[in-house]
């Protein structure tokens, strides 16, 4: 067994999901395919939508991948910063959000 | 920033025996991956053989004013190999005659080389139908002598390309140099403004993209689509088409891959990107490459890694273009660089 439980040699491995159950597999990629392709997005956007939620996932091969894929379709720094920054300010304001519940509930209990 | 090149510096990568080591060894060896020979044979397209030469491309010499760090062909300042007017001679004999339709000068910074200019006002009378010269831009700015190479290539109808690996300064400065993105913004409107790169003008300008790094590039048409709206937006400068090129595993661009520890992962990259569609069009089998010294190659890089045509013809002095065609192309690993994705030439994606 690895040591560790993250390899990012185990990233070029996730094609071979399918050898397990190609079905599912097969199912899984023509979809994840499909998704990034240019739509109502450009797939330049979508790279950056999945920049953005792979920082959110803090899915370290997911990280890997789309910061290389912005890098090959001449993404910038800049654009790549703002789009974490999108994930961390949504992040922080889903932890914060959930302060409305705890007012609530302080004021639901104190007397 | 290198300063040096790998020449200059005594570096073992300097050594194209060392290189093609590196680039047989390892994960191909222990057959983690496919060797390029095995991956073609897969798809029965092995021997690659060459076709009827369309493109006829000179090498003029190694001496640049950039040290890139990309550069396949470990170009500089400080290196002397130039081809000889002798040589040139022979060249032009053969442009004479050649059934090629294009002619492309490339370096170095041919412009570097003492006869650029009279060569290229005789193998202009040739009549070739298109005729590239290669320069990296900011040798328009280097030094007063060529300021006036935007009308020279004028006066001649000389098709330019130019490399500008991105539409920003700190991209563009990284690779090639600190200063040379201002230069080139320069360069390029210096080229406008004579009619290169004009909408609907015949003069001819495409810029050329070399990913900065360790990536591939992505898809042509929507990089052209991203440059074309910034360089206009940003800086007013027009041009034609843009060449989207895969950097190639071999000198300049292999030692920073080892040296950043990304080259398993680019040869990952290469060999997943492998496209069989690519391979029936790569561009050593419409190509030849001459070296400054008159020897004949399959392709730039394969001159590089001192790789000679597998025929009888091997100089130029005993060119001979009926015995040229059908040869086997050499191949080694480096070649998975111009088989991936859409795969890739000097004349841009092939597939």
């Amino acid at each position: 067994m690895s040591k560790t439980y993250y390899d990012p040699a185990d990233l070029r491995k996730f094609g071979k999901i399918t050898e397990w159950s190609e079905e599912l597999g097969n199912k899984f990629f023509d979809y994840y395919g499909k998704v990034f392709e240019d739509g109502a997005l450009t797939a330049r956007e979508k790279s950056l939508i999945a920049l953005a939620v792979a920082h959110t996932e803090q899915c370290p091969y997911c990280i890997d991948a789309y910061t290389k894929d912005g890098l090959q379709r001449g993404i910038t720094k800049e654009e790549m910063i703002e789009a974490v920054h999108v994930g961390a300010a949504i992040k922080s304001g889903a932890t914060l959000v959930h302060g409305v519940q705890m007012m609530n509930k302080v004021n639901k209990l104190d007397m | 920033m290198a300063t040096k090149s790998l020449h200059k510096s005594e570096s073992q990568l300097a050594n194209s025996k060392r290189q093609l080591e590196i680039l047989s060894n390892g994960i191909f060896q222990n057959g983690e991956l496919p060797t390029f020979k095995d991956k073609i044979a897969e798809s029965n397209q092995f021997p690659l053989k060459a076709k009827k030469l369309e493109i006829l491309q000179i090498n003029v010499g190694y001496m640049c004013n950039q040290v890139c760090e990309h550069c396949h062909v470990d170009a500089g300042p400080d290196r002397k190999e130039i081809m000889s007017q002798d040589t040139m001679q022979q060249c032009l004999e053969v442009i004479k005659n050649t059934g090629a339709h294009t002619l492309d000068l490339t370096g170095g910074a041919p412009e570097m080389n003492p006869n650029f200019r009279w060569f290229v006002e005789e193998a202009s009378k040739a009549g070739v139908k298109d005729f590239i010269v290669r320069s990296n831009l900011t040798i328009i700015k280097a030094n007063k002598k060529y300021a006036d190479l935007p009308e020279f290539f004028k006066k001649h109808n000389v098709h330019v390309v130019s490399s500008m690996p991105h539409w920003t300064r700190g991209k563009t400065d990284k690779q090639r140099g600190y200063g040379v993105f201002d230069k080139s913004i320069d360069a390029l409107k210096e080229l406008n403004a004579v009619g290169y790169g004009m909408p609907n003008s015949n003069l001819r300008l495409d810029l050329v993209y070399n990913p900065s790094g360790a990536f591939l590039p992505s898809n042509q048409a929507s990089m052209e689509r991203d440059f074309k709206k910034a360089l206009l937006e940003d800086f007013g400068i027009y041009f034609h088409n843009l060449f989207a090129i895969t950097n190639l595993p071999i000198s300049r661009f292999l030692d920073y891959l080892i040296a950043s520890d990304n080259y398993e992962d680019y040869m990952y990259n290469l060999v997943e990107a492998y496209n069989p569609m690519a391979v029936a069009n790569v561009m050593c089998t419409n190509t030849l490459s001459v070296s400054w010294d008159g020897y004949l190659y399959d392709c730039d890089f394969n001159q590089m890694l001192e790789l000679p045509v597998n025929s009888k013809v091997k100089h130029i002095s005993e060119y001979n273009e009926d015995l040229l065609e059908g040869r086997p192309i050499v191949i080694s690993q480096h070649c998975y660089g111009c088989t991936a994705g859409a795969g890739s030439s000097c004349q841009g994606t092939v597939a």
